[in-house]
């Protein structure tokens, strides 16, 4: 919100110091309690003659392709005086001076392109010399034919707000021609710019910002609300609040005899303007004008397109409205309108309806101010996408006593300005009911904040926000403060409530520093550890961690070849998504790896190893309902635990992808390019890190290339997959050739319980190796597992060194060489007993897969 | 040589006699004192410490003398082999040593040539702030908290005391997940982490909870729509606000220097009241120390604490969020948001193992 400090200052009572206090100290002082300030905005500087002018004579000059007019302008002395001193200084850049008719008194030439005056409208204009905010000079110049002696000015090029519609046009006698425009417009002021936290309504007018600063200031407060309102006769119009819930009061004021083209007064129009509100006519500024001074929003009726009772209930099924901003909306039957005989003719608090929408010449209006349920308000705003000045002020909470005084304020300005008769009729329906009060021991503030106030200050501190307090006794002896707050703090509902305004007020910066003492922590559980030293192990060997966002588009399942009824294809779809396309939650982390790999290779880097570890979405084959759970308890423990079972699991993932060389080419040699016995190598990593030991086996799951494809297991269970990526995929995705990739579920891998030390042998080992030719299908993992098994305990370590295939050995044959190192953990182990241990292990290769030794 | 035939044939020279012992030592002095390296050292040796040297020789001579004379003779053959000896082992050390230094000088390289063979990978900054924040909480004997990033609106918002219609809700750019009325968000914040720890957990509860989250923020130089928060979380007896500035300012100084501390500002969240904006004074600070925006805070909501099973008379509490890419912008002087997300290795790389 925008209010200028003049306004503001109107409320205050500063005394002396009035002129003293600065913009900045006011807005100082918003932040200091909590009124978060977005700009502080002085008007625009303006130096240089400026004057009001009274247009004469227009000629509208049509020889152009747009509208422009050449007006002959009044401005009483000055324009003689300028006409005068133009021609006697002889401005350096006013070369066309030859061409300027002789000055001549009082009034000057200047041609204009907006059309929203008549002759007689009283103007600003600039006249030579003169600059404008934003440096902008006025000088005499030639256009359109004619020399423009000046500029007529719209409000934005004076700097009052963002009107550039058309030129200001002053209302008839506010200024005489020739003044000096400064005073008028009144340019010394600020505008400071307010952004309340939504919790706080009553801020979002000059009456509440006023008070607050009144608190913030410690100084007098002049309410605007507290003029009285005077006892009415019977009713202004007869109304029926059906949905007391929706509605909880519902004020009528009707006036007469409008003049409808009575205009707005200029001090009016100019606040308005400084707010950012466009001035439409003088019935719609004026209830624009209360909203912002007392926070209440107004509706005007047009009263004689009003048919029948007024009747406050939910709308029902297909009924429709169209609003003032000429839109067609289908209602809802959770909104609450306000309907007459005709239908609905508004939408509760959101927006009033374009057929009772009071016109530039209605002379019978009816004022409407209603207190409506803030989320019914909330709801119907966004349902509508109509978040109106109005519905932001309901929705927030807007003072219930307030629907009377604003109505009577409106109506009154209505007769003031627009010559109208305020009927002795007032309607007001439902009525208020005092807000509850709150007791707490009156040190609470002190226990909450850990300081000692100063006595008093709780009592002070609430009687200033507009509380009703009472000090008393608790029930065990302790002084209590007994607090009814205010009709327009709708968000002071408990203790901890009123202990934030003490707080706030007193200043958050009397709060000392005290570090409290934990108790002695557990550190790190071991999964988090474990998290740490998997990443650490990884970025050591040479991968680079990124972090991806999760938002994956459908079409990388079918780059990824993935069949219809793969459960990757079953990510949870995001209703608002950033990019339409990529709307669903990553069941992989492969594909923003992928992404980001593609990012680096388009930017120049051909060797790139990568890695994320984050957590992926699973939602359920058939995910159960989530359940809405009360909130003023701690809610039971099956409620508890089907709320948690109903958000899909979300496994920690550890991925990587790699291509290019993992070694590097260089001055010692060529490199050697990642391959995929490079991604179950990142596998193995990962595993040693966790203190386990993964397990490989063939398998065929796309992305994968079907022969390059390693199942991880750790024990029994898979837990990922490492390998090449398919030809098909890289080719699909643009990737270069033999890009590798793995992905384990790290939550998948256990964590080991304990690492018992083994027992270390200090006798020496005994070294044999063999080589034992097989077919060339059998896994040489599940060889080495079959040597293991016959070696038995003496067996220290199996080492594979050496594969061949070839002529030597036939074809479909594979040779795998493999050095035994066997050690007893209580002798020196002889040869033989080796000699034997190796035959045992043989022995088993050859029962298990046929296994000969390679002679 | 040749001297030999210019002289009259000599009559044999006593082999013990003290001259010609002293003659033997010269010789093998001067040879092996020519010698340039130890291959010629090694070529020289046997003339003088050979059997047929012409010491071994004298010494064959002694068993021959009259026994009283034997002594001597001893003693004088030994000292010259002794001074033999001598020379060759002084020469032959300082010919190693000299092999030796040449070697070292021929075996030298040019050690400013680069060795990625296998290249460097390094952790994401965003991660490794994640792990010293998670540290300095640690360290006060905090533990570290965790929960998933798809959440239930229930823990992301109702039990922080989001009333379903408040405007409140609308604060936070939610990702809502289909369809409509699923009951399902990406969380906005760390802090359903909070209401997840207190509805298992008896107080005393001390957490920090490092995380990813989410808001429907166009990335840019300054937002990302995926970002990373921590949060922070006391629930004890006796609670107070000082207390929560009083970690603040420990939080600030272990991460900004022992100059740093925070600065709180009225403001305004569901799930704490009173709540308040914080500051933090960086010295470090880009034309000069100054205050920065860092996070929220405030005192737990006790209508957090019901929702979660605390008994609000008994226990009290703080909690506090900061960005943490916020947090790395500022400290480290990252100009844009979206080096922090893009995952482009020339940014990350600089980092190493720790931000």
């Amino acid at each position: 919100m925008r209010v200028p400090v003049s306004w503001l200052k109107e409320r205050l009572e500063l005394g002396d110091k009035v002129d003293e206090v600065t913009a900045q100290e006011l807005a100082d002082a918003f932040i200091r309690i909590g009124i978060e300030v977005d700009g502080v905005h002085p008007l625009g500087e303006i130096t240089g003659p400026l004057v009001i002018g009274r247009v004469a004579e227009i000629e509208e000059l049509t020889d152009f392709k747009k509208p422009i007019r050449y007006c002959q302008v009044e401005l009483g002395d000055a324009g003689t005086a300028l006409g005068d001193a133009v021609e006697e200084t002889g401005e350096p850049d006013s070369t066309e001076d030859e061409d300027v008719d002789p000055p001549r008194a009082r009034t000057n030439g200047i041609v204009c392109g907006a059309t929203n005056f008549a002759e007689g409208a009283l103007v600003v204009v600039a006249l030579p010399g003169a600059v404008l905010p934003g440096g902008f000079e006025i000088s005499a110049r030639k256009t359109y034919g004619h020399v423009s002696e000046g500029m007529i000015c719209s409000a934005r090029e004076l700097g009052l707000g963002d009107d550039h519609t058309g030129i200001l046009v002053l209302p008839p006698g506010t200024a005489d021609p020739g003044d000096d425009a400064r005073d008028v417009l009144d340019l010394d002021d600020t505008v400071i710019e307010v952004a309340p936290t939504p919790d706080r309504g009553y801020a979002l007018s000059v009456r509440g910002l006023a008070r607050e600063l009144a608190c913030a200031l410690d100084v007098p407060f002049g309410d605007p609300a507290n003029t009285d309102v005077p006892e009415a006769e019977g009713d202004a119009w007869p109304v029926r609040i059906e949905d007391t819930e929706g509605c909880r009061r519902f004020v009528l004021r009707r006036v007469t005899g409008l003049d409808a083209g009575a205009p707005t007064p200029w001090w009016m129009r100019r606040r308005l303007l400084l707010a950012g509100i466009r001035s439409i006519s003088l019935a719609v500024d004026v209830t624009n004008y209360v909203m912002l001074e007392l926070g209440q929003p107004l509706h005007a009726f047009d009263t004689g397109s009003v048919k029948g009772d007024l009747v406050v209930r939910r709308a029902r099924p297909g009924e429709k409205l169209t609003t003032l901003d000429d839109v067609e909306r289908e209602l809802d039957p959770d909104d609450v309108v306000i309907a007459d005989d005709t239908g609905v003719v508004s939408l509760a608090g959101t927006m009033g309806g374009a057929g009772t929408e009071i016109s530039g010449d209605s002379t019978d209006v009816l004022l409407e101010a209603a207190h409506w349920d803030p989320p019914s308000i909330s709801r119907t705003a966004r349902r509508h996408r109509l978040f109106s000045e109005a519905a932001k002020r309901f929705e927030r909470y807007a003072d219930p006593q307030l629907c009377a005084v604003a109505v009577e304020s409106a109506a009154r300005l209505l007769r003031q300005y627009g010559d109208g008769s305020i009927r002795p009729g007032r309607t007001d329906e439902g009525g208020t009911e005092p807000m509850p009060a709150i007791t707490m021991p009156i040190s609470l503030p002190d226990q909450v904040a850990g300081v000692r106030y100063e006595r008093g200050v709780t009592v002070r501190r609430l009687t200033q926000i507009g509380c009703k307090v009472a000090v008393g006794t608790g029930d065990d002896g302790t002084a209590v403060v007994s607090a009814v707050p205010p009709s327009w703090r709708g968000d002071l509902g408990q203790q901890a409530d009123l202990v934030e305004e003490v707080l706030r007020l007193e200043g958050y910066g009397s709060i000392p520093s005290v570090l409290p003492a934990a108790p002695a922590g557990r550190g790190l559980t071991e999964s988090q550890r474990r998290r740490r030293t998997v990443s650490r192990a990884l970025a050591e060997a040479g991968y680079v961690e990124v972090i991806p966002f999760p938002f994956v588009s459908k079409s990388t399942w079918d780059a990824f070849a993935l069949p219809e009824d793969d459960p990757r294809r079953r990510g949870l779809t995001l209703l608002n998504p950033l990019e339409s396309d990529k709307d669903e939650l990553a069941t992989t982390l492969l594909p923003g790896l992928l992404e980001t790999l593609q990012r680096n290779l388009s930017r120049g880097f051909r060797d790139v190893a990568l890695f994320h570890i984050g957590q992926v979405v699973l939602p359920s084959a058939e995910p159960a309902d989530v359940p809405d759970l009360a909130v003023d308890a701690r809610p039971a423990d099956d409620e508890l635990a089907a709320l948690e079972q109903s958000v899909p699991v979300q496994p920690l993932h550890v991925s990587v992808v790699l291509t290019g060389q993992r070694l590097r080419t260089g001055w010692w040699g060529p490199g050697e390019a990642a391959t995929w016995a490079d991604a179950v190598e990142s596998a193995r990593t990962v595993a040693a890190a966790s203190g386990v030991g993964l397990r490989t086996e063939a398998a065929d799951l796309l992305p994968w290339h079907p022969g390059r494809c390693a199942r991880l297991l750790a024990g029994d269970r898979p837990v990922g997959h490492a390998g090449e990526l398919h030809p098909k995929v890289v080719e699909a995705m643009g990737l270069p050739k033999r890009t590798v990739a793995m992905e384990l579920d790290l939550d998948a891998i256990p964590l080991p319980d304990s690492r018992p030390a083994p027992a270390v042998s200090p006798y020496p080992p005994v070294l044999l190796d063999v080589a034992l030719v097989v077919d060339a299908e059998v896994p040489s993992a599940d060889l080495a597992d079959a040597l293991r098994q016959g070696a038995g305990e003496l067996l220290e370590d199996v080492a594979l060194f050496d594969t061949y295939t070839g002529e030597q050995i036939g074809e479909g044959k594979r040779s795998l060489a493999y050095k035994l190192r066997f050690r007893a953990a209580d002798r020196t182990l002889t040869v033989e007993e080796a000699t034997h241990a190796r035959d045992s292990a043989v022995a088993s290769a050859k029962e298990r897969f046929g296994a000969f030794l390679r002679g | 040589m040749s001297e030999a035939f210019d002289k009259p044939e000599p009559k044999p020279a006593d082999p013990l006699a003290p001259e010609t012992l002293s003659a033997a030592v010269e010789t093998a002095e001067k040879e092996f004192a020519a010698a340039a390296d130890l291959d010629a050292l090694a070529a020289v040796k046997p003339a003088h410490l050979g059997d047929q040297s012409p010491l071994l020789l004298a010494r064959r001579e002694i068993g021959g003398l009259p026994k009283d004379r034997k002594a001597e003779a001893g003693k004088r053959v030994n000292e010259a082999r002794q001074a033999v000896q001598a020379a060759y082992d002084s020469r032959r050390a300082t010919l190693q040593a000299e092999r030796d230094e040449r070697v070292l000088r021929e075996e030298s390289v040019d050690v400013t040539l680069p060795w990625d063979r296998l290249p460097r990978g390094a952790r994401h900054p965003v991660a490794t702030i994640a792990e010293r924040v998670a540290d300095v909480f640690v360290g006060m004997g905090y533990e570290v908290a965790e929960g998933p990033e798809l959440e239930a609106e229930w823990f992301n918002f109702d039990a922080l005391n989001f009333g379903k219609d408040h405007p409140a809700r609308q604060m936070q750019d939610t990702f809502y997940v289909a369809p409509e009325g699923s009951g399902l968000v990406l969380r906005t914040h760390t802090s359903p982490v909070q209401a997840r720890t207190l509805l298992h957990r008896e107080p005393p509860v001390y957490v920090v909870c490092p995380g990813r989250t989410y808001r429907t923020d166009e990335l840019d130089s300054t937002h990302t729509p995926v970002f990373h928060q921590v949060e922070g979380l006391a629930v004890d007896k006796g609670i107070t606000m000082a207390h929560l500035k009083g970690t603040l300012d420990a939080f600030a100084r272990a991460m900004f220097g022992e100059r740093s501390e925070t600065r709180l500002r009225p403001h305004f969240f569901p799930f704490t009241e009173p709540s308040a904006e914080v500051d933090v004074w960086f010295p470090e600070k880009k034309g000069g120390a100054g205050w920065v925006e860092w996070g929220g805070c405030g005192m737990v909501n006790p209508n957090v604490l019901r929702a979660c099973g605390v008994d609000p008379d008994v226990y009290s509490g703080f909690a506090f969020g900061m960005g943490l890419e916020r947090t790395l912008q500022f400290r480290n002087g990252i100009p844009d948001m979206r080096d922090m997300v893009e995952g482009d290795i020339r940014f990350t790389l600089p980092f190493g193992t720790e931000a």
